[in-house]
């Protein structure tokens, strides 16, 4: 079993991932245990790449990520262990049932038998998918099957959730529920690291609140302490995220 | 900014300016543009030196079938002028060879037209005809389908008008024609299966009807030839007597198509006349349907379904590598077309096998020319397998986050692979140690090392595509198709060599290893 001893939930010291071009360059980031962090960022700002090399998805070229004191590089088992990664897309299999499903990935982090089978209905029951618990996948809406990727995404009880653009798709009381469901697990001690295009599920979840552009954090603090860096007064999150990040994606302030 | 919308100017002026939306015209410019762009891309992969050499390469292939076609086609004189009732058996067999494989490619596509979503969406929610839309591509997939038969055929009809006659030049009017044909039935048959079972057993229906249709006659007539005069020439058997005579007289109007082939100007435009004619009426038909058809199969993934015993489940919370082979059981059993794909391969061997009974029969048990096919069927059917395992993976980043290593991945998959392996080779090993175990024995081991390599090499090129496109698999990675078959028969040699003698069973066995040491030699994933 890995250690767990670091007060960080997750600590990311000069990451650096390029394709053609720098997508994520000397990255510094670190998130609590028992803290909402949403990464905001025009599109092509390095985030969704950021958290691939989080989840062990993408070999970075330098830099090193620590989730709880454990290196992903040095020992990728322990540290996936510890996290749960939710994607924009999340792909789950069409010819398996939302049940099944979830056994199956409480198989993969190798839960205890009869604790997934009982989180696993409790998921199901939570999200109100239930009464298709029986059906196949392919049969579900795109809301549904994302609400089974969130379930899969919670059934190991991960002490990291990532989620990248988790409420695309859900409908209105689908989203609250997930909100809910993931600032219980905050409540209890677990980190949520989060993307969103939605400044306003960034405004009312986040504890802090990174923005990235080209690559590095160009800014970080509560919601407070951006206005103040950006000058942007009593203004909404939306105004101060204009105001740290200009039209054409550059950052409008230093870090 | 002004040349940005002089750009976009010059863009309206050559685009929408000239053709009215909407319209047939407009439509097929549109398909066009589109199968163009496609065929750029599958040619150059988006690289225009490797367009080059692919368009080269291409060329070159042509050429080489032209000679291949000329040392393999008789010098005759009855090629020259009307046919005789022998050569018309032999045309109007090839006929039937070439009709059954354009039919099974027509299934192929218009099943695809109707069920992959693609742009349907987009143009079912606008004002404009779907049925136009449709009647375009019933024509363009008659075109495609006439395009790449007659780049099959052509080295054989310019070979014969070079040495008999120009008037062997109609060979390609009547491909063309048949390419009609085959797309109108398939039209009808596809809107028939609609009306009789529903979209939702129709795709799959349609789409085993096309495996089958393309394997039967190939299939059909080898064993027919086999088993009749024990050769696996088709030519052969259609010119034996046997044949001939039990065929209809030279005047029948069922030779109308072979004569057509060979030249009569009368029989030609009959025949192109009746395949118009066929098409236009599918077209007619079939057309306005396509929109309502269409709609019905965006409704399958959306009809609701028996929520049959909601908490029960054979899937069972188990260990990471019980989980990841379940799952990869569980996908393949519920998937009946993958099923039907992957046995359809064992089809194709059944002519070998009969060819070497037939060959061996006097002087050799019957069980032991089973060794060698069954070798090389676990290695086809172990390549498919692995494919579906390996790069048809649906969620990658999933089993990519999970807490196992990647090795143990691979080795679970390698597993499943195994199993399904076993499951189907078991009883047939089982039989044979029944009748003498040393057969058995190196039958198990032949079909144990054909898998594994079949596996490799699959697991060597894997590339991330969707499970769906498992029948274009050989299409992503010629030289893994190659390998995959080369690697099966020099296994399934060692294994009839080793029969006979053990030690020269090392030559094949060498070959099989050098294959498989080539293929990683070259493959994407040695680095």
């Amino acid at each position: 079993m890995a250690e767990t001893t670091s007060t960080y939930a997750l600590e990311i010291h000069d990451l650096a991932k390029s394709f053609d071009r720098p997508a994520v360059d000397g990255l510094e980031l670190c998130v609590r245990a028992g803290e909402f962090y949403v990464l905001l960022g025009p599109n092509g700002a390095g985030k969704t790449t950021t958290l691939r090399m989080t989840t062990g998805l993408l070999k970075p070229d330098r830099g090193s990520v620590s989730v709880f004191g454990v290196d992903i590089l040095a020992d990728p088992v322990g540290a996936k262990r510890l996290m749960a990664w939710l994607s924009d897309e999340p792909m789950v299999y069409e010819r398996l049932t939302p049940l099944e499903y979830l056994y199956f990935i409480a198989g993969l982090w190798g839960i205890d038998r009869a604790a997934a089978e009982t989180k696993s209905r409790d998921l199901l029951e939570v999200l109100g998918l239930a009464p298709h618990a029986g059906e196949r996948c392919e049969q579900l809406s795109k809301g549904m099957r994302q609400k089974v990727a969130l379930a899969g995404a919670l059934v190991h009880e991960p002490r990291l959730i990532i989620l990248d653009e988790p409420f695309t798709g859900l409908d209105a009381a689908s989203a609250r529920l997930a909100k809910a469901m993931l600032r219980d697990r905050v409540t209890a001690g677990c980190a949520v690291i989060m993307t969103t295009h939605i400044l306003e599920v960034a405004e009312r979840m986040a504890d802090r609140v990174g923005v990235m552009s080209g690559g590095r954090l160009v800014a970080e603090g509560t919601l407070d302490e951006l206005r103040r860096l950006a000058g942007a007064g009593s203004g909404t999150l939306e105004d101060t995220f204009l105001a740290l990040v200009d039209t054409d994606g550059e950052p409008a302030v230093a870090a | 900014m002004g040349s940005r919308r002089s750009r976009h100017d010059s863009v309206s002026v050559t685009g929408a300016g000239l053709v009215k939306p909407g319209t047939v015209a407009w439509f097929a410019r549109h398909e066009l543009c589109l199968a163009w762009r496609d065929w750029i891309w599958l040619l150059s992969g988006g690289h225009r030196r490797r367009g080059v050499a692919v368009t080269l390469g291409l060329v070159g292939f042509v050429l080489l079938m032209h000679g291949v076609a000329a040392m393999m086609l008789p010098h005759s004189p009855d090629l020259a002028g009307v046919p005789p009732k022998r050569i018309l058996v032999v045309i109007g067999g090839t006929l039937l060879l070439y009709g059954s494989l354009m039919l099974s490619q027509a299934m192929e596509a218009v099943t695809r037209a109707f069920y992959a979503r693609g742009d349907l969406d987009l143009v079912l929610s606008s004002p404009a005809s779907a049925s136009r839309l449709f009647a375009v591509r019933i024509v363009a997939m008659a075109a495609s389908i006439a395009a790449m038969s007659l780049l099959l055929a052509a080295p054989v009809i310019d070979v014969l008008v070079l040495r008999s006659g120009a008037h062997w030049l109609a060979a390609y009017g009547v491909i063309i024609a048949m390419a009609m044909v085959a797309v109108a039935a398939s039209t009808i048959t596809t809107i028939l299966l609609f009306a009789a079972i529903g979209p939702r057993r129709t795709r799959l229906v349609a789409q085993i009807i096309a495996a089958i249709v393309g394997a039967s006659f190939v299939i059909g007539v080898q064993l027919l030839a086999i088993l009749s005069i024990g050769t696996v020439s088709r030519i052969e058997f259609l010119e034996s007597e046997a044949v001939v005579s039990h065929t209809p007289a030279s005047d029948s109007i069922a030779w109308l198509p072979a004569y057509a082939v060979a030249g009569n100007g009368l029989d030609l435009v009959i025949v192109i006349a009746v395949a118009a004619i066929m098409l236009g009426g599918a077209i007619r038909f079939c057309a306005p349907l396509f929109g309502t058809l269409a709609l019905a199969t965006a409704a399958i993934s959306e009809a609701p379904s028996r929520a049959s015993g909601r908490w029960r489940s054979r899937f069972r919370v188990m260990s990471p590598g019980q989980a990841l082979r379940r799952k990869e059981w569980a996908l393949l059993r519920r998937d009946p077309w993958l099923i039907s794909q992957s046995l359809m391969q064992l089809l194709y061997l059944l002519p070998p096998f009969f060819m070497l009974w037939r060959s061996f029969y006097g002087d050799s048990h019957l069980a032991t020319l089973l060794v060698p096919v069954l070798i090389m069927a676990a290695g086809q059917l172990a390549g498919g397998l692995a494919w579906l395992a390996v790069s048809g993976e649906d969620a990658p980043d999933l089993i990519g986050s999970a807490p196992i290593t990647t090795a143990h991945i691979w080795w679970a998959k390698a597993q499943a692979v195994a199993g399904v392996i076993g499951i189907v080779f078991a009883p047939a090993v089982v039989i044979l140690a029944i009748v003498q175990p040393i057969l058995a024995l190196v039958t198990a081991l032949g079909v144990a090392i054909a898998a594994a390599s079949a596996s490799l090499i699959q697991f060597w090129f894997r590339a991330q595509v969707k499970r769906s496109l498992f029948r274009r698999r050989h299409v992503s990675s010629r030289i893994a198709t190659f390998a995959e078959a080369f690697s099966s028969i020099t296994w399934s040699g060692a294994g009839a060599v080793m029969l006979v003698d053990p030690w020269l069973a090392i030559i094949p066995g060498g070959f099989a290893l050098a294959v498989l040491a080539g293929a990683w030699s070259v493959s994407p994933q040695r680095g």
